[in-house]
């Protein structure tokens, strides 16, 4: 190869290197066969990322308090100095939107270009949770018809109605996803268009279901179908098409909510996964730069310094300790695949004999297509990773006096951890399994919830005792919410007009 | 591969403003309490600027379903550094959970308070909410003999110093554009006319006057002026009555003897107080400072709040200053007057009662409040008693508290000036 000269000397930014540097990683990313979708990007100020961080990424959200709170948070922990901002943001679109600050470096900006532009983007567009779950092309637009929706509802309804709903729907925010069923593309103007129609529709239909007039006490014990027939993990969902009493306006903004949080559970699912893979990419077009000579020694030193801050994981017994850090552990198995393939051990081929000698580019490609995290983990942490990271399993069981250190990295405890650590990124098994389980629609039209736990793990009470209050200025009938273990009530939280009305007596007392 | 780079530097900065502003109304209440918090707090310097509010993290919370400690967990840890399998390790301190909590707290947020900063005006505007200056109207609509001048517009006449040169020259060329259109437009066609003739012209003739007609046409182009008289635009400067906006406040301090430091920290605390307060409704406020034993002066500030004195009170003496220094300084025409009186309640036997009539007869009718704040753990003294009879006739113009420590400057100033009730 010839010998070239560097693109740039210095640390200054200028529009032009940067559309420079954009091509350059556009080239090489072409040859490891990144698909991408176009790329957009955006400088900005610190303070205007800021707005952006606190708007969870959205580039465009309804107006609502959380967000404040968000962001002043964001603010004091800048202002003080405790916290770095975000060097980019990237938002799941098409065109994929990346935010650079106009504070980094020339060497940050190259970094940032190949770990958003080029790394997240590629996985929105062919990870199979991104490609089957959202829709990269309408959620710009959604969002800005969810916003002057909700401004409408404010303007209609009043401030404080609005906002004490979205309090609720948010509440519930983490349930409003359709963990099994693919949803329906998402978009705008079809929303916009449908929704008169829908309006009546629904009203009507949760008559119907409601049309028969509660009696006292029935004597004749005829047997009425249960409803629902099934259990439904979608509670946004099972009250936007059946709760009782809601307006046909605050049906539109629980589903706006359901439809939100349905956009932002693949990133949940594939956080691990995501940030390794950018980071994978990031660490690998920057090399292929520098290997052309494209970049020069200082600008490599800049960047790998970089690189080695965001991939440092404190052990678990350290001040700094605040979980795995996924940029670590993405990398690393990304990594790993890739050496496995050019330079498998003995012990690589017993455990990936596929992957042992296999092209690496095409063994990197399938695992971002075709996981999310929990199934990614399972199928490809190596005991090397394991050794490496020196990781260790922990039982606390609250029936023992002691915690239990149930594997390490040894033989008999590889598949263990990678087991225990598959399940740790496994949402089902993360947030409570809760579901619709029973309407009374002859009786008090009260709704019960079930909660199915698992080893004896309850749900944090405060919290649940909240969410129930939500739930039922949702319902507007009694809510009642039952943990099950083995087929027995251990726990149960009721929210009822008295209670509700109590509640309401002492805010004013 | 298509790809864009957009500068959004110069755009909005404050998207989250309105969030923001979401924030500080849903927390009201917490807030307001947090304020007056602070303003006891503070140490009587810096009273003139935002803070720090902290708002109890459970009363923002947002709930969600989640797991609580407790039950059967496991978790997987980096950074093995002894432990081998079936090691059993003490729980750590602080509950059950521990480090096998799960993710129960995911993100990451302890239950210490949740601390945001307020601006200096949202934290005045907090401090001084539902308070308002009484009798503030009567001045403000009766006095509008002073005015401002403020930009309205152009006009076409006017004082070489107002001239606006982008305005003229603006309308000098739409009138060069009107003007010359028509004439720009014949000689086109003429010289295309005549290019048409060929060279040499097929019609001589025709050509010459062509050439005559477009010179005369060209003479006439050379006439339109570049600038002309009626082009000129001059500022036109509108003049608005403005309503009174000059406050004057006296301060008037007891320094004689029994009033030590602390006494006069506390006075200090409700003069800053009522200082800020006025600022809020006046642009430019006059301070006098008055201070007393048994004769008064008026002092600079440094010298007001920390020289220290001996000797007996006559409070009389201090309130016929002022007098004197309205009629002097501070017409009533022209000045909304507030005066604030802190004492640590001690005067001599006779002169309240003198003071009680000069506050009636002299000091009442020009000012628009007077507020004595006394500062002492005794019992009522012959002031409070003679100031108590001057309350009864005189309630909407002065008013009278007690204060015994730091944390009752700001109650007791809310109390003064809390809105009244129509």
């Amino acid at each position: 190869m010839t010998e070239r000269v560097p693109i740039a000397e210095g640390s200054e930014w200028t529009f032009e290197l940067l559309e420079r540097f954009e091509q350059e990683i556009s080239r090489i990313a072409r040859g490891y066969r990144l698909d991408t979708y176009p790329n957009q990007i955006e400088i900005i100020t610190a303070e205007q990322m800021m707005d952006r961080y606190s708007s969870i990424g959205m580039p465009l959200g309804y107006h609502h308090w959380s967000l404040g709170k968000q962001f002043l948070s964001t603010e004091q922990h800048y202002r003080r100095g405790h916290m770095g901002l975000a060097y980019e943001l990237v938002i799941n679109s098409n065109p994929c939107i990346a935010y650079l600050m106009e504070e980094n470096t020339l060497a940050m900006q190259a970094l940032v270009i190949a770990h958003a532009c080029f790394g997240h983007n590629s996985f929105f567009k062919s990870n199979y949770v991104f490609r089957t779950w959202t829709d990269a092309s309408a959620i710009v637009n959604y969002l800005l018809f969810a916003r002057n929706y909700i401004a409408e509802c404010e303007e209609r309804y009043g401030l404080d109605a609005t906002e004490s709903l979205l309090d609720s729907c948010h509440a519930l925010m983490n349930y409003g996803v359709d963990r099994f069923r693919r949803p329906r593309a998402i978009s705008a103007e079809d929303e916009k268009r449908r929704q008169d129609e829908r309006e009546a529709f629904l009203q009507q239909q949760v008559n119907d279901l409601w049309r028969t007039v509660p009696k006292k006490a029935p004597h004749h014990e005829e047997r009425w179908p249960k409803f629902p027939k099934e259990p439904q993990e979608n509670l946004l969902y099972f009250i936007e098409k059946n709760a009782p009493l809601l307006e046909p306006w605050e049906r539109e903004v629980v589903r706006i909510v359901r439809k939100i949080a349905q956009y932002f559970y693949p990133q949940r699912q594939t956080k691990v996964m995501n940030e390794g893979w950018a980071t994978f990419w990031h660490y690998n077009l920057l090399n292929t730069l520098y290997d052309e000579g494209l970049v020069s020694d200082g600008f490599m030193f800049e960047i790998l310094q970089s690189h080695t801050n965001v991939t440092y994981q404190p052990d678990f017994d350290s001040p700094w300790f605040s979980g795995l850090n996924p940029y670590t552990l993405g990398f690393s198995m990304f990594n790993d695949i890739r050496r496995i393939c050019e330079h498998p051990t003995a012990e690589d081929r017993e455990w990936f004999p596929d992957l042992a000698g296999r092209d690496w580019l095409d063994a990197v490609h399938h695992a971002m297509e075709n996981f999310k995290d929990e199934s990614f983990i399972l199928q490809y942490l190596s005991p090397t990773i394991i050794r490496d990271l020196k990781l260790f399993s922990i039982v606390d069981d609250d029936w023992e006096k002691e915690i239990e250190v149930s594997a390490i990295h040894d033989d008999q405890g590889y598949r263990r951890i990678r087991e225990g650590l598959s399940d740790q990124y496994n949402l089902s098994k993360q947030e409570p399994n809760i579901q619709v389980h029973e309407v009374d629609l002859r009786g008090n039209r009260s709704i019960t919830l079930r909660h199915i736990q698992h080893d004896r793990i309850p749900l944090d009470k405060e919290d649940a005792k909240a969410v129930m209050k939500h739930l039922h200025a949702l319902w507007r009938f009694d809510v009642r919410l039952e943990s099950i273990q083995d087929g027995k009530v251990t726990a149960s939280y009721v929210c009822d007009d008295e209670s509700v009305r109590r509640l309401a007596g002492d805010a004013i007392a | 591969m298509a790809f864009l780079i957009i500068d959004r530097r110069q755009e909005s900065r404050n998207k989250s403003a309105v969030n923001r502003q979401r924030f500080v109304r849903r927390f009201r209440r917490h807030i307001k309490e947090a304020v007056a918090d602070a303003v006891n707090r503070r140490s009587i310097t810096d009273t003139d600027r935002g803070d720090e509010i902290s708002i109890p993290r459970k009363d923002i919370s947002e709930p969600v379903f989640r797991h609580g400690a407790g039950g059967h967990q496991r978790r997987v840890l980096p950074g093995n550094k002894e432990f081998v399998t079936g090691d059993r390790i003490k729980r750590p301190p602080g509950g059950g959970g521990g480090s096998g909590r799960g993710k129960a707290s995911n993100t990451g947020e302890g239950m210490d308070d949740f601390v945001f900063e307020l601006t200096r005006q949202e934290f005045l505007d907090f401090m001084f909410e539902d308070l308002e200056l009484p009798n503030l109207v009567k001045k403000q609509l009766k006095e509008t003999d002073t005015f401002r001048f403020q930009k309205g517009g152009y006009t076409k006449v006017g004082i070489p110093a107002r001239l606006n040169v982008l305005q003229s020259f603006k309308s000098a060329h739409a009138r060069r554009i009107a003007l010359s259109g028509a004439i720009k437009r014949e000689m086109t066609e003429l010289r295309e006319e005549l290019a048409s003739l060929g060279e040499p012209p097929s019609s001589p003739e025709r050509a010459r006057d062509i050439k005559n007609e477009l010179d005369r046409l060209e003479r006439r182009l050379n006439h339109i002026p570049f600038l002309d008289d009626f082009d000129l635009r001059y500022n036109n400067l509108i003049q608005q009555p403005l309503p009174t906006s000059n406050a004057v406040m006296f301060c008037l301090m007891d320094v004689s003897g029994s009033m030590t430091q602390e006494i006069k920290d506390l006075a200090k605390r409700f003069f800053i107080l009522l200082h800020l307060f006025l600022k809020q409704t006046y642009k430019k406020i006059d301070i006098v400072f008055l201070r007393h034993h048994t004769v008064a002066s008026e002092v600079d500030e440094d010298e007001f709040f920390y020289s220290r004195e001996t000797g007996g009170t006559v409070v009389s003496s201090v309130l016929k200053l002022m007098r004197d220094i309205i009629h002097d300084r501070y017409p009533t025409s022209d000045w909304n007057i507030y005066a604030a009186q802190a004492s640590d309640g001690e005067n001599w036997q006779d002169d309240s009662p003198i003071a009680r009539d000069l506050l009636v007869n002299s000091i009442l009718p020009l000012v628009q409040y007077f507020a004595y704040v006394e500062i002492s753990e005794h019992t009522e003294q012959a002031l409070w008693r003679a100031y108590e009879e001057v309350l009864e006739k005189h309630s909407d113009c002065f008013a009278m508290k007690r204060v015994t420590s730091a944390a009752d400057i700001y109650p007791v100033f809310h109390e003064l000036f809390k809105k009244k009730a129509q």
